[in-house]
């Protein structure tokens, strides 16, 4: 049975937590601005426990398995960072309060930008977007801004390999650039005759995602670099992979301009069934005065003695506040965590395990399934799940399948590029055996695939819900269970 | 840290993978740039390190550790313990986006209703799964209009009673854009309640008005003349709701909205100095296929059972790449889920108590402040919510200092962003706050008169 909605648990006259009556004088309500029903449930407290319970065991989730999507980096979260995020001196402050009275908040938010800077080889870091989608958003407001502000108006060419994140041209496309894609050569990297032809004063930039979707780090970035400077664009680096890279390379080292960091992906804060994320960017030195308004700065000098005043200051060239007060608080209290628990040593054995565990299943799977190319791998990898001997069988039925094994499938369809993909991503923290364990199953699915297809085609079998339609979803659009008693009061 | 392999297991893979050392997986970086010597403290244990934030956490004060009356967006209110411990379930916060919805129905259900309980609240026909925040959802209206009359109606206007850092990112998100006009929140146009400067720059270029519901001052305007104005020439109507305070108000799809957003912070999450928090955004039916971001729909599985998906994909990013209706990927997944909890919980009879506490309160305490010498109400004859401007003698710096020291977070010194409001302060109550508390606000507020 279907577990049943809050609405159909309600019970008219119910009640769950309650507070006490008012200890001040009544005030009569402001007449005519008062609504006549106020349809909300009216369920018990152990009933709403059990529900939301209940419904969460219909999850899979990275504390119950493996969980390879590829481009996500789902890793351990570890549980100390829960618990410190939820510390009172952290989780009770408000954020308009005297800076005074926020010390321990504003210093771990400086370190956290420290971090970021060093880690990444940057000049400036911006923590206020709230996701690697809004960073993008930032740092592409910080290129049109640039181009501006030098009178470059005719700069609205915005280049972005076919292999990038599909948040990549839906950032650029918001603030009207022209969206030009650019094609892969046969390694996998940017087809350098192909940036050549279009590296003129129109040029506003290039959005690299370095190691790309394919896994691979690309091996023409320095002439990338080089070829999109002289021409006066800018280069924006989507950090959604910094994963492979963390203690081994620095983006900024080799003149990326502008990188975001998906902080819910390589520095281990969770995922949350789709967000709160975190996508602080970085900037190279002469882009610091365009980061939003405010950054977080040491306002007074400290000394022997006192500790420095940390505050806040106002970049000169602003683009403005992406959105309200000064980031995802939370999530950087946990980011702090785990950065200040790895240190150097343990943030290049992050990306050395990340990149072993990934060619290591890259080694197992590729003679059964179609390695299109056949390189050494960083963090992630990409196969076809596409066989022509068994022309009926998808990517789609193999990722199905995967969960009768009870493992998460990878990313599929992602990227384009690569006909019928599926895109491994299996993470630093998960041990030899569990790779195993999903390469076998891998290695079992293809030969369901010749001898018995029926099972990937009805999979998966055993989950909460089978498959589902989803062009009734689309058709029906109901977005919404209602109530079904009268409301009125 | 974290990474479990033996030596043993490294052997082993790296002799499937048919290298030597692991450095040789990395060959493809450029030498010069490998292995930079990051200067970062030496790591921390587990233990040290929650030592650590424990004494970071120490450095600041609370408000456990003072009585708050601020606001401005962003209310303490009361959390039942139910929710932080439904949400530390491995199973909700360690999955992601349900991508894949045999194994993700928990995460989809509880978006669902999700939707429904914003749907219900507002009074709105269609929610989606969220938005940062509530001045993203902001921006992502003013998104929504432009593109609704396909950029020929070049008009935004924004009430200057709406929460100033809202209107910021509205700017800061169009300014790539030169022919589109933001305008009606200028010092000239001003906050008079009633409206009329505002209204009468609605024309049939306009292609939204964003009013604010309480306004930012608190207040409880009037807007149906100014929503009947717009629909008359054709434009939409945006509200940024306070959900506390539809708790007894009339929603603003009942009031003619044709989208209401807000901040969800006051629904069962934390202050968390300023985040994560959680947008919400809905919309008259009308306007479901213009709506950004995720949406979850119902349908039936492969043997007929009820199931729940992410529908209407195809405005989306992954998809339709430069062609989206938005960039939005990750949202606030957790903190909608926080949110269903909190309305659930308290539930119809819980979420009104809640609103009438706030409300109850607020006016014991503006009534009180008024009575003294020195001080009064900037918009006395006007209905307002749970937040009021206070009107001082003295400068509010002067103020909000007397009573830091002793122990109060006095609220929000408005002459900042509003210069037309010098000595302002504005107040913010909750359920949380006590007559006591209140009572000893006055006691200390007399004080600086007599100083």
């Amino acid at each position: 049975m279907p577990e049943p909605t809050i609405y159909d648990i309600s019970v008219p006259g119910r009640k769950g937590v309650t507070f006490p009556e008012p200890d001040v004088p009544q005030t009569a309500l402001p007449e005519g601005f008062i609504r006549e029903k106020l349809p909300l449930p009216e369920v018990s407290e152990l009933e709403v426990v059990r529900h939301f319970t209940h419904i969460s065991q219909n999850n899979y989730a990275i504390d119950l398995g493996f969980y390879p999507l590829g481009s996500c980096t789902m890793k351990y979260n570890p549980k100390i960072n829960e618990a410190v995020s939820r510390l009172s001196g952290f989780g009770a402050t408000h954020p308009l309060q005297p800076i005074e009275s926020v010390q321990g908040n504003l210093y771990l938010m400086y370190a956290v930008q420290e971090m970021l800077k060093e880690i990444a080889g940057f000049a400036g870091v911006t923590l206020m977007p709230a996701a690697g989608a809004h960073g993008e958003l930032t740092g592409t407001l910080i290129i049109s801004k640039y181009h501006r502000d030098r009178g470059d108006h005719q700069r609205t060419r915005m280049l972005i390999p076919d292999s990038a994140h599909g948040t990549n041209p839906a950032s650029s496309a918001m603030l009207g650039f022209d969206i030009v894609p650019l094609p892969s050569d046969e390694n996998g990297n940017v087809d350098i005759e192909a940036l050549k032809a279009l590296c003129d004063d129109k040029l506003a930039g290039l959005m690299l995602t370095n190691p790309n979707t394919l896994g691979l780090f690309d091996e023409n970035v320095v002439e990338v670099i080089k070829l999109v400077h002289e021409s006066g664009g800018l280069v924006y680096g989507d950090g959604a992979n910094m994963n492979a890279l963390l203690g081994v390379f620095r983006p900024g080292d080799i003149g990326i301009d502008i990188l975001h960091f998906n902080i819910h992906k390589t520095f281990s804060t969770p995922h949350g069934g789709g967000g709160p994320g975190s996508g602080p960017v970085a900037v190279a030195e002469h882009l610091v005065e365009y980061l939003p308004d405010p950054v977080v700065g040491i306002i007074e000098e400290g000394d022997s003695e006192t500790a420095p005043l940390y505050g806040f200051i106002h970049p000169t060239k602003t683009i403005g506040r992406v959105k309200t007060f000064y980031g995802h608080f939370g999530i950087l209290v946990r980011a702090f965590t785990y950065i200040s628990m790895l240190g150097k040593e343990g943030l290049r054995d992050v990306a050395e395990k990340a990149v072993l565990n990934a060619n290591y299943l890259q080694e197992k799977l590729k003679g059964t399934y179609t390695l299109p190319y056949d390189r050494h791998c960083m963090h992630e990898f990409v196969l076809e799940g596409f066989w022509k001997d068994v022309p009926g069988v998808h990517a789609l039925d193999i990722a199905k399948r995967l969960m009768d094994y009870n493992f998460h499938p990878p990313t599929n369809y992602f990227p384009l590029i690569v006909h019928e993909a599926l895109m491994i991503e299996p993470t630093e923290t998960e041990a030899l055996e569990t790779l195993d364990r999903f390469a076998d199953a891998m290695l079992k699915i293809a030969d369901e695939a010749r001898t018995n297809p029926e099972l990937l085609h009805e999979a998966p079998h055993n989950t909460p819900v089978r498959r589902c339609d989803e062009l009734k979803a689309a058709k029906d659009l109901v977005f919404c269970c209602y109530p079904s008693d009268d409301w009125s009061d | 840290m974290f990474t479990p392999h033996t030596k043993n297991d490294v052997e082993v893979m790296l002799k499937t993978i048919g290298v030597e050392k692991v450095e040789d997986l990395f060959k493809e970086i450029p030498k010069e740039f490998r292995y930079p010597d990051l200067n970062l403290a030496p790591r921390l244990t587990e233990m040290e390190a929650a030592a650590e934030l424990e004494n970071i956490a120490s450095a600041n004060g609370t408000t456990k550790d003072f009585i708050s009356f601020l606001g401005a967006g962003v209310y303490d209110h009361y959390i039942p313990a139910a929710i932080d411990n439904l949400l530390q379930r491995g199973e909700f916060y360690t999955a992601y986006t349900p991508y894949q919805p045999e194994i993700s129905q928990g995460t989809l259900q509880a978006i669902f209703e999700y939707q429904s309980l914003i749907c219900r609240l507002t009074a709105m026909d269609v929610s989606n799964a969220s938005h940062y925040d509530g001045a993203t959802a902001a921006a992502e209206a003013v998104i929504l209009a432009y593109g609704h009359f396909r950029s020929k109606r070049k008009k935004v206007l924004l009430s200057r009673a709406v929460n100033p850092e809202y209107r910021a990112t509205i700017r800061t998100y169009m300014q790539s854009d030169s022919s589109l006009l933001i305008l009606g929140d200028d010092i000239e146009t001003g906050i008079e309640p009633d409206l009329k400067k505002l209204i009468a720059q609605i024309d049939n270029d306009t292609a939204l008005v964003l009013v604010q519901y309480p306004d930012f001052f608190g207040r409880i305007l009037d807007y149906k003349e100014l929503i009947e104005t717009a629909h008359a020439h054709g434009a939409l109507v945006a509200m940024a709701v306070n959900p506390t305070a539809l708790g007894l108000l009339t929603p603003p799809g009942e009031l003619g909205a044709d989208i209401a957003l807000g901040e969800g912070q006051p629904l069962g999450i934390p202050l968390s100095y300023g985040g994560p928090y959680l947008g919400f955004f809905a919309v008259k039916s009308a306007l479901l296929r213009k709506i950004a971001g995720r949406l979850v729909g119902e349908t039936i599985d492969a043997e007929g059972k009820l199931a729940y998906v992410l529908t209407l994909t195809a405005r989306e990013q992954h998809i339709r790449r430069e062609k989206a209706s938005s960039n939005i990927c990750s949202n606030q997944g957790l903190l909608t889920l926080a949110a269903t909890i909190y309305l659930s919980i308290l539930g119809k009879h819980g979420f009104k108590q809640v609103a009438n506490l706030c409300y109850q309160k607020a006016h014991y305490a503006a009534h009180q402040l008024a009575g003294i010498e020195g001080f009064s109400l900037l918009n006395e004859d006007l209905p307002f919510f749970h937040e009021f401007v206070l009107k001082s003698e003295q400068p509010v710096e002067q103020v909000l200092d007397h009573l830091l020291q002793h122990d109060i977070f006095g609220g929000y010194d408005l002459s900042k962003e509003y210069p037309e409001l010098e000595n302002c302060l504005m107040l913010a109550v909750t359920e949380k706050m006590t007559r006591e508390n209140i009572d000893y606000l006055c006691d200390v507020l007399e004080e600086v008169d007599h100083a």
